[in-house]
Formats: C-alpha cells, structure tokens, sequence
C-alpha cells in the first residue's frame, strides 16, 4: 500500500499566488479584446472578412477620427445624449413619486396597479408610431418614447423596494415618535433606494435603446440617425463610428452610475474597496 | 399616587384572523413600581410580544384598560428594543443610536453628547461611524439598546432583544444591560422564553399563560443586586427560583403543545 503525502509548494505562500493570479486576470482582459481586433484586422487583409461589411478596424479608427475632428459625430452624440436626458428625467421623477405612494398606501396602489400592469408589457417601440402621431416627428416624441420607457422600470421597482422595507422599521419610526413626513424621509426613501437604484441602472439602458430606435425610424439628427443615414448612403465605416459612440456612452455612463451607487447608498454591504 | 408606573386592568386583546376570532390576550392585570425591572416568561405565541406592542402603543387594546404613569413630559413615555435586527442599514451606529433624539428635535450638539454618552456604556465608541453591515449581531443589538436608552424614555421595552446571538454573547449583552440600567434606573419590561435572563435580570417574574395570555404567576427575585450572571447562575438560590417559575410554566408550554397538536 502506498499513501500518497501532499507537501505544500514552498516557494510561493497563498499570497503571492493570489497577486499572481490577479495580475494574470488584469493582462487577459487587457489582452483579448487586442488580439481580437488583430484578429478581425489580419482577417480583412488577407480577405477572409468581406471588407465591404466588415471594414477593418483601422479603417474605422481613420473614420472615426475624421469624423471627430469634423465636429459631426460630436453633435449628433450631444443631440442624443440631450434626448436622453430630458425624456429620463420627465420619466423618472414621476415614477419615483407613484412608485413611493404605491407602495405607502394600499388605495393608491389598486388605484395604478391594473393600469400599470397593463400597460407595462406593451412594448416601447410599438407605441411609437403612435407617438408620432401625438407629438409629430419634433423633439417631444424622442422625449416621450423614452420617459415611458424609464417611467415603467422606475415605478415599479420603487414600489417593490418600498413595500420591500421591514415592518420592524417602521414601528421603531413610530415607537421613536417620527411623523409621517420623518418616516418618509428617513425610513421609506433610504429603504427604497437600493431598489430604485437598480430601477434607475435599468431605466437608463432602456433608455439608451430606445432613443436609438426612435431616431433611426424618425429623427434628422442623433446617433440613431447617424447610423441610419450612413446605411442609404453605404458609408459602412461610418456605421461603425456609431456603434463605437454608443458602445462609448453605454460604458461610461455605467461607471458614473456605479460612482453614484456608492456615493447615495454608502451602506450596502459586500462591497469592495 | 400610588408609584406604579404601569397598571393594566382586566386588559385583552383580539384579533379577527381567517374570519374567526384570535383571543390573544385575556384579562391582563398588572401592577409595575416605578423602577422596577419585570420579566415576562411565557410559551411560545401567548401574547407576550403582542402585551409588549400594546405597552409601546403600535397596537391598541380590545378591552380593558391601561396606565402609564408619566412623571416627566419632557421624556418619551417609552422606547422599545426589538427582538430582530431593528437598527437602520442605512444610518451609522451614531444616527442610529441619535435617532430617537433626532425625531424628538433634541438640538445636534446636545445630541452628539448624549449618544458618545451610551455608545461608550455599550462599548460601541470606535464604531460610531461603522453601518451596521460591519457589525456582528451581538453589536447591533448593544446599538438597539443604546437608542433605547439615549431618549431617556420612562418606560423601557425589550422583547426577546438577545435572542438572536450566540450564548456567550447573551451572557455578556445581559451583564452589560446590567450595569447600564443599574446606573441609569428605569421600570423595564422584558420579555423572554429563558427562565435563566428572567431570572438573572428582573425583580420580578410573571408567568403568561398559552393563549389566551394572562399572567398566570409571578415569583419575586430575591436575588441581591449588584448580580453577576455566572455567579448567580450557580447558586442554590438560583436553582430553588428556576424551579419555581417552571413549576406554572411547564404546564403553559405542554398547554400550548396540545393546543397546537387540535388546530393541526
């Protein structure tokens, strides 16, 4: 019979194969979108990838910087970014305050309740010809499409974040002796607020998709026209350009959130650094 | 004036529940001296937390009648200290344990003296600034006692307050509700299911009964205080006590089994 003896490594301790391991995680992220971009470029030089579709992406970075310098994609990103902003804030607040008095008030709450269910699951873009009809082809529609959009996911994941709060809060708020204006204040809202967080991360995806659609089926200007516009005219880098602006705007907007996250929610727990 | 603090007469409480009726307390009759520091022991489901709700006022009694003594306006009548994590994520120990202060509209320099003042008896001093998150149970529940104590409330309610951590802990949360409430006297209602906190904290033991709850007996302690809990704890004394509170006791909770073994 033979036993077989583990010894433990002695040259590195768990320390150093946890910086090892660290490091290695932070060079293949770094590393795999590079090699996948060499890829795609080897690719459409050699002729793999039909480069009336797939451009290579030095092609796109040229076009990109042209573009730049030339003032236009800045100005259909601000005019994007400027739409998504109103019709965000002319959602959110309203769903912020329904949200809170339906999940305060029971009679509030069967009051919106059938409505919001119904008119939740409708999809955005399908209101939008509707839309259209209402506001025009101006502005207010690209405002409205994507206020609905925002005003859904923000309602509803206040009221589940308010309804979310423990009793026990609550009757400490009255046994302390708190108003009703000081149990909102300092019980309700901070209760709610990872929940309406999450609304709120979620709502601005939305938001971003939406405006997109809405300018590609309607608009004279934004992203989504951008694109729309360099498909007739077949200007495939140009295409490119945008999706690399929205790609942009996605990531970074992301990383603000998640800034504000930890700034208005200092308290969540499991959380790093 | 007679110096009691809290009297009840012929108190009772129901609850409409599936379209029938849930006598959850029935005829409870009670007198408590300023001061004093009461438990109330009792199988699970006899009222006991409901008799606490009705004493903090979050519910209203059904019948009879309630007496609380208030000898100073100026001071909330009573604070409550709550069997599960009642401390507020979203606030740091500090705001915690001001909190009640706050909603009083006590002054924020005032205030910050007052809190220093518990948050050093409870030991919480270095984590004023920590959310609870980072702290252990036994720490969140030394933050609940604290707030309770910093409104100066006449009254003081605990439910259950240490059943929730480990035992060593309790022993320790229970030494220290000692000490504080020994400097700082004040009529204190605890409700728990171990014979030995009731015994180990109050001057007095009440028995309720399974439902519905009335106080079915009440043992004095004749313990003399300053107590140390393992001490006490190994004293014949102590031993004599236990069995005379599990004497009534015993029957409430096989009451309360075969209660439970009819509804199922």
């Amino acid at each position: 019979m033979t036993i077989k003896v583990r010894t433990a490594r002695a040259s590195r301790g768990l320390r150093g194969r946890f910086v090892e391991g660290v490091a290695a995680e932070r060079l293949i992220g770094v590393a795999s979108p590079i090699l996948l971009l060499a890829l795609w470029e080897g690719a459409g030089r050699v002729g793999v990838l039909d480069a009336r579709f797939f451009p290579a992406p030095s092609a796109i970075a040229g076009t990109f910087v042209d573009l730049m310098r030339s003032g236009e994609l800045v100005e259909h990103t601000w005019t994007s970014l400027g739409r998504i902003l109103i019709g965000f804030t002319l959602g959110a607040v309203p769903g912020l305050v329904i949200g809170i008095a339906m999940g305060l008030s029971r009679l509030v709450r069967a009051a919106f309740k059938p409505v919001v269910g119904a008119l939740y699951p409708v999809p955005k873009t399908a209101i939008f010809p509707l839309l259209l009809l209402v506001f025009g082809i101006g502005e207010p529609s690209k405002y409205a499409i994507v206020a609905i959009g925002v005003f859904f996911l923000v309602l509803l994941n206040t009221m589940a974040g308010v309804l979310g709060i423990e009793p026990v809060y609550l009757d400490v708020g009255r046994n302390f002796g708190a108003g009703r204006l000081q149990v909102f204040r300092t019980i309700a809202l901070p209760g709610a607020l990872p929940l309406v967080f999450t609304g709120i991360r979620l709502a601005w995806g939305n938001a971003l998709i939406l405006i997109v659609v809405a300018e590609i089926l309607a608009a004279r200007s934004g992203i989504g026209y951008f694109i729309q516009n360099s498909y007739q005219t077949f200007q495939v880098e140009k295409m490119y350009a945008g999706l690399l602006v929205i790609s942009f705007i996605g990531y970074v907007s992301f990383l603000l959130l998640d800034e504000l996250e930890r700034w208005l929610i200092p308290w969540k727990a499991g959380r790093t650094g | 004036m007679s110096g009691d603090r809290v009297v009840t007469r012929h108190l009772g409480m129901r609850f409409p529940l599936r379209g029938r009726e849930l006598v959850a307390l029935e005829d409870v009759n009670l007198r408590m001296a300023d001061q004093e520091f009461c438990c109330i022991v009792g199988p699970s489901g006899c009222g006991k937390t409901t008799f606490l709700r009705i004493l903090a006022g979050l519910e209203r009694q059904t019948a009879g009648e309630l007496h609380l003594e208030v000898t100073d306006p100026a001071r909330p009548l009573s604070a409550m200290v709550f069997q599960e994590q009642s401390v507020f994520p979203w606030m740091t120990v500090e705001e915690n344990v001001g909190y009640g202060l706050r909603m009083r509209g006590v002054h924020a320099t005032v205030r910050r003296g007052v809190v220093a003042h518990y948050l050093e008896k409870v030991g919480l001093t270095q984590f004023a600034k920590a959310y609870p998150y980072q702290l252990s149970g036994g720490m969140k529940q030394r933050a609940s006692v604290a707030r309770a104590f910093a409104t100066a409330p006449q009254i003081l309610l605990m439910d259950e307050p240490f059943a929730a951590v480990d035992e060593q802990t309790r022993a320790l949360l229970q030494e220290e509700l000692l000490r504080v409430w020994e400097s700082d006297r004040k009529t204190v209602v605890y409700i728990t299911h171990s014979i030995d906190e009731a015994l180990v904290l109050g001057d007095r033991v009440l028995v309720m009964s399974a439902r519905p709850g009335h106080i079915k007996a009440e043992i004095p302690v004749t313990l003399p205080r300053p107590r140390s809990v393992y001490e006490l704890k190994s004293t014949p004394e102590f031993a004599e006590l236990v069995a005379k509170v599990w004497e009534p006791l015993r029957q409430e909770v096989l009451g309360s089994f075969s209660a439970m073994a009819r509804a199922s």
